[in-house]
């Protein structure tokens, strides 16, 4: 028997799927900004190896690149709560988020950092730039610029590992789509449908974040 | 006549005859034959606990086990253990391999067409379960609290219904998660069988389950083939005993590791 499309029981829920969509959104972004400025941070005490803050980083950012995501947040989800500590599955996901962006953009920045030339430095002094004003314009911002591509795509690579958030009940895209699927039975279509939003979802953040990159962190070139 | 056409006369001759003898001992007395015998043949499951599953000793135990052994007990019988799945159970009453038919079973319409059942021995429903000094009695006292269930099951679907929207439904991948939410406190109930929750409380004393209300029941009855109005009574009889002498409340306890019901 040939199976029959029909995306009517699963386009009733589209309100479900839309709203799934948004809350994807909103973790990626706040994931993205607490995690990039994380990644700042370690990347700084990395780079200029800032004791012990660097060793610290270092341990991080092994123990993180080195297990799955899945276990990262269940560990927060259903491990902490045994040292006290209790978070809701939203403040579990944008936790879990954060640390493992963080661990990454560390990474990233690091690199960026570290191919700044020794000789920009010398001419940071001699323009009398303050080491404020030098971090800033002459080490940070073209560092971010360098890898900027890089990092946009880990946080797109966040965005779409946040689907396994739907695994402690927080209620994003994969959870709507499962949601509707375990109410309809009408797989092939609901997911099709989470699949196409990912997609788009995906090709809009990164063309937002190039853009902003663009504009903010790369310039206009004069 | 032609060979062919022989033949098959012949094999419905012979089907004819088969159907005749397999319909006899349905018009025969079942509860005679079983005294005649000394044995009671029980179909009852392995792979389901704690209703009946296979013991580090290799022989079957549980619920159902404990319940045959129950009722040949009372007969004055040896009991005869046959082990089936959920889907062969019913033949093997239905075609006389089997007396009775001790496997969980539920009562449904299509299954009253085929098969009597007796009055009913054991427990079995979903419902909303919590801390044992959580005051929850209705659906109603839910509101406000965060309740755990596995996506997409029974549990979701009828909590789903009857629940008001101030009730926070978290709804989890597998009961395995569900469970888990409950364990370390991420809800503050969860709606799931009375036999998960019998399991959750055996294997651990982190945060133990007791029930609130019922969502659904589907209580377990023995199957007894059609026709077999003797052994019926005679089963209804023990069971109804049982119930008031104290003895299935200690399998309940033994199995399900809670009281039964007052009104099973």
């Amino acid at each position: 028997m040939a199976y029959q499309f029909d995306f009517a029981p699963v386009l009733a829920h589209t309100d479900l799927l839309l709203q799934g969509a948004a809350a994807t959104l909103g973790l990626t972004a706040a994931g993205a900004v607490l995690g990039i400025a994380l990644g700042v941070l370690g990347a700084i005490c990395r780079a200029w190896r800032i004791q012990p803050f660097s060793a610290a980083f270092g341990v991080y950012v092994e123990a993180i690149r080195n297990t799955p995501f899945l276990v990262q947040l269940f560990f927060i989800f259903f491990g902490l709560p045994a040292l006290g500590v209790k978070l809701s599955g939203w403040e579990a996901s944008i936790l879990a988020m954060v640390i493992n962006l963080g661990a990454y953009s560390t990474e990233i920045i690091r690199a960026g950092i570290e191919a700044t030339p020794h000789g920009q430095m010398e001419a940071a002094a001699s323009l009398a730039l303050n080491r404020a004003q030098t971090f800033v314009y002459v080490v940070l911002r073209p560092a971010l610029a360098r890898v900027w591509p890089a990092l946009v795509s880990q946080v797109i690579i966040v965005m779409l590992g946040s689907a396994v958030c739907s695994q402690i009940a927080a209620e994003e895209l994969t959870f709507a789509a499962n949601f509707i699927q375990s109410r309809n039975f009408r797989a092939f279509e609901t997911f099709f449908l989470a699949t196409a939003l990912y997609f788009a979802m995906a090709l809009l953040v990164r063309q937002l974040l190039m853009r902003l990159g663009q504009r903010f962190i790369v310039g206009r070139p004069r | 006549m032609s060979n062919q056409r022989r033949n098959f006369l012949r094999s419905a001759l012979a089907g004819a005859a088969l159907l005749a003898c397999a319909s006899l001992p349905a018009h025969a007395d079942t509860l005679a034959d079983i005294q005649r015998n000394g044995t009671l043949r029980v179909a009852v499951p392995q792979d389901f606990p704690p209703f009946g599953s296979v013991g580090t000793d290799l022989k079957p135990q549980g619920y159902d086990i404990d319940t045959a052994a129950l009722i040949a007990r009372e007969l004055g019988v040896k009991v005869e253990l046959i082990p089936v799945t959920s889907t062969n159970r019913i033949p093997f009453l239905t075609t006389g391999k089997a007396d009775l038919v001790i496997s969980s079973l539920g009562k449904n319409a299509e299954r009253e067409l085929v098969i009597d059942f007796s009055d009913a021995y054991a427990p079995f429903f979903n419902g909303v379960f919590g801390p044992e000094d959580a005051a929850v009695a209705t659906v109603a006292d839910l509101d406000g609290k965060t309740v755990g269930v596995t996506r997409g099951s029974v549990e979701d679907l009828e909590l789903s219904k009857i629940a008001s929207d101030k009730v926070t439904i978290r709804r989890f991948e597998d009961n395995n998660a569900t469970i888990s939410a409950y364990l370390t406190g991420q809800v503050q109930f969860i709606a799931t069988g009375n036999v998960v929750a019998a399991a959750v409380n055996d294997l651990t004393k982190l945060r133990r389950l007791s029930a609130k209300f019922l969502i659904k029941n589907s209580p377990c009855y023995v199957g007894v083939a059609k026709g077999q109005s003797a052994l019926l009574t005679r089963v209804n009889e023990i069971i109804a005993k049982a119930k008031t002498d104290g003895s299935l409340e200690a399998v309940s306890q033994r199995w399900l590791k809670a009281p039964l019901p007052a009104d099973l």
